[in-house]
């Protein structure tokens, strides 16, 4: 899955290196978002670009969210392929109408003769401190609407791969990078290559429950896999990678093996990506095979807040996933 | 008044019969919704620009064969004017298959994406933002092309056109801002929605030119706007242009005009942009009573001869209707 080259750099860097090896192969690619020059963004994954690629390709604007998307539709519907960085998930509410009403509805609305092909590349997530108005995770917002796609990476090899999709995509796609994820190493090639969205991946194989989790929940949900195993559970973790269109064969074929499923994810439960994904097992054949009711492990009903303990306690660490995949394990036997 | 007489004389006739022409199609276009409304005929909404004919046609006759526009709900003339075919207009009216939009955007989002008619958005002030990109995709492509951007007064006061106007001069980008100003929201008039006497005066903000124009009169649009087209053309950067006009109908279907007095209406049907303009070409010389005439009888069997025609298209198929959501 990871390929053969050892090289190992960060999910920050791979996203980087995503950008760059799609802006020298296409010059329609261009980006444009907040502080992304000089700056570097707010996290410095353009860091580096606006010397390699001018500022007419790696375009600053005000703070203008609206603009930005607008700008970032207008330039797709006429071949372009913006990249659009909105600074914090928190605020691609102020550009909502524009992605959701716009982006996603004029190829539809004017009968299938127009596309939009753009990125809203996004970081989100909490575990940073930054409390009510910059830790959300609004993806499913996104995932309800048709016409947009919404992809969320969790490791740096899926998060190169998974972008230059995005880019080459003809269709607006919300891509949701999560902060503590900037960090992360892992192995990456440094040639250019695909990975299609709509596929998940098995990011860990077992046969005594599935866990399905997306972005950040799926590291968290391995280590708790590993904490599992040393008590003799053996977790199955999937990765849908991209939440809409949703790999439903996957998820329905792993449960179909393993009888139980955990999802996991760190927005609030109610109409979450979770609830579709728990909808998508109960709704299949895997139905039949259940040993005990779907689980769902969300963030709390709550706002992110700012506080070390509290903020941790607002969404799901590996201790709990630990928790309730051993206690999913138990049922029904 | 004096610019437009001097128009008269100098602009080719045959732009002038262009300018006549589009603007009875506009109005007879949108009669005949009314009539096939009333007949039960027609699904959806619409919403009518009778009485404000000249700020599209008069704005657009302003552009060059491959010029863009973007526009709003209440586009019917600005669609004509860039060129549509008003049989494929009339079938989207009706959810006609071979509708401009397969039936599945109807009267308030017709596009024709290549006769540069990149489409009616239905969310006020939406197709401004949206603008910026397109005119964005025109600048770093060093094409000559330029961009019309309408909306209407009830579009100035939203967030999204203080950001889109305000990019668009910090980019210095191809494209005018072109108000279509008929003075009311749905029922909200301009005097409480705004504490200033004209829409133009905003353009200051921006650091870009302003200009507010009597929507009225077809040629002192289409000059204030081939003055604004200049300029973006010349990489000079956007402009504003409030063409002053009146709705005489209602918003939409829905509207008992409660909020305006019929005194107010009637004072402008008098104003009629259509009238007004035959009586200048005549008047001047131009053209005769008949010239005039026969462009009406013309637009008139343009319009229903395309509504004729268009009753008789297939209806679209449920079948397959997700195809259109995703781009392959």
């Amino acid at each position: 899955m990871s390929g053969v080259s050892g090289r190992e750099i960060t999910y920050l860097e791979a996203v980087r290196e995503a950008l760059i090896q799609e802006m020298r192969r296409d010059p329609e690619v261009f980006l444009l978002g907040e502080d992304i020059g000089v700056y570097g963004g707010a996290f410095g994954v353009t860091r580096g670009l606006l010397e390699e690629f001018g500022p007419e390709r790696v375009r600053e604007t005000p703070i203008s969210e609206a603009a930005i998307a607008g700008a970032a539709i207008g330039a797709a519907l006429m071949g372009m392929r913006p990249v659009m960085e909105i600074m914090f998930m928190d605020f691609i509410t102020i550009a909502m109408n524009q992605l959701v009403n716009q982006a996603a509805k004029m190829r539809f609305m004017f009968g299938g003769k127009a596309s939009i092909p753009l990125v809203c590349r996004t970081p989100a997530g909490s575990g940073t401190g930054a409390a009510a108005q910059h830790c959300q995770s609004l993806e499913a917002w996104f995932v309800h609407v048709p016409g947009l796609k919404v992809v969320a990476p969790s490791t740096p090899y899926d998060a190169k791969g998974l972008l230059i999709s995005s880019i080459r995509d003809n269709n607006p796609v919300i891509f949701v990078e999560h902060k503590l994820l900037y960090r992360d190493r892992g192995p990456v090639p440094e040639d250019s290559y695909t990975i299609p969205l709509g596929l998940a991946d098995v990011k860990r194989e077992g046969r005594d429950l599935t866990i399905v989790a997306y972005s950040v929940m799926v590291q968290r949900a391995l280590e708790a896999a590993e904490r599992l195993a040393r008590e003799g559970i053996e977790a199955e973790v999937i990765d849908p990678r991209t939440l809409r269109p949703l790999d439903r064969e996957t998820i329905v074929r792993s449960v179909c093996k393993t009888s139980r499923v955990l999802v996991v994810q760190e927005a609030p439960a109610a109409c979450g990506v979770g609830a579709e994904l728990a909808a998508t097992v109960v709704e299949s054949e895997a139905f039949d095979y259940l040993d005990a009711p779907v689980r769902r492990l969300t963030g709390r009903d709550v706002p992110i807040p700012y506080n070390r303990t509290l903020e941790r306690a607002a969404v799901p660490q590996v201790e709990d996933i630990v928790a309730a995949g051993r206690q999913l394990a138990r049922e029904g036997r | 008044m004096g610019d437009s007489r001097r128009l008269l004389n100098h602009l080719p006739r045959e732009k002038l019969s262009w300018m006549l022409q589009k603007m009875c199609e506009t109005r007879y276009f949108e009669e005949k919704a009314e009539e096939l409304y009333a007949r039960g005929l027609v699904h959806g909404t619409m919403h009518l620009s009778i009485g404000m004919e000249a700020s599209p046609v008069g704005s657009i006759a302003a552009l060059e064969p491959g010029d863009l526009i973007i526009h709003h709900h209440r586009g019917h003339g600005h669609t004509i004017a860039k060129g549509a075919d008003i049989t494929l207009m009339m079938a989207e009216f009706l959810g006609k298959e071979p509708g401009y939009c397969r039936g599945r955007g109807g009267s308030m989002h017709i596009a024709d994406i290549p006769g540069g008619n990149l489409g009616a958005t239905g969310v006020v002030a939406s197709g401004i933002p949206t603008a910026v990109g397109v005119a964005l995709a025109l600048q770093m492509r060093r094409s000559d092309r330029v961009l019309l951007c309408f909306f209407g007064d009830g579009a100035t006061n939203s967030g999204e056109f203080h950001e889109g106007v305000n990019l668009a001069s910090v980019w210095k980008l191809p494209v005018v801002f072109i108000c279509d100003n008929n003075q009311y929201g749905m029922s909200m008039p301009i005097r409480r929605a705004m504490n200033i006497d004209h829409i133009a005066t905003r353009a200051v903000a921006y650091g870009i030119p302003g200009q507010t124009v009597d929507g009225n009169d077809v040629l002192a649009v289409y000059e204030a706007v081939r003055v604004a087209v200049g300029r973006a053309r010349l990489g000079q950067g956007p402009s504003l242009v409030d063409n002053v006009t009146y709705r005489w109908r209602g918003h939409s279907k829905s509207d008992r005009n409660l909020y305006r007095s019929q005194e107010e209406i009637e004072a402008w049907k008098r104003k009629c942009p259509i009238a007004r303009f035959k009586a200048a070409l005549v008047d001047s010389g131009v053209m005769t009573r008949e010239e005039v005439e026969t462009i009406e009888q013309q637009a008139r069997a343009t319009v229903d001869r395309a509504a004729e025609e268009a009753l008789t298209f297939p209806e679209p198929s449920p079948e397959h209707l997700e195809d259109e959501v995703y781009a392959p």
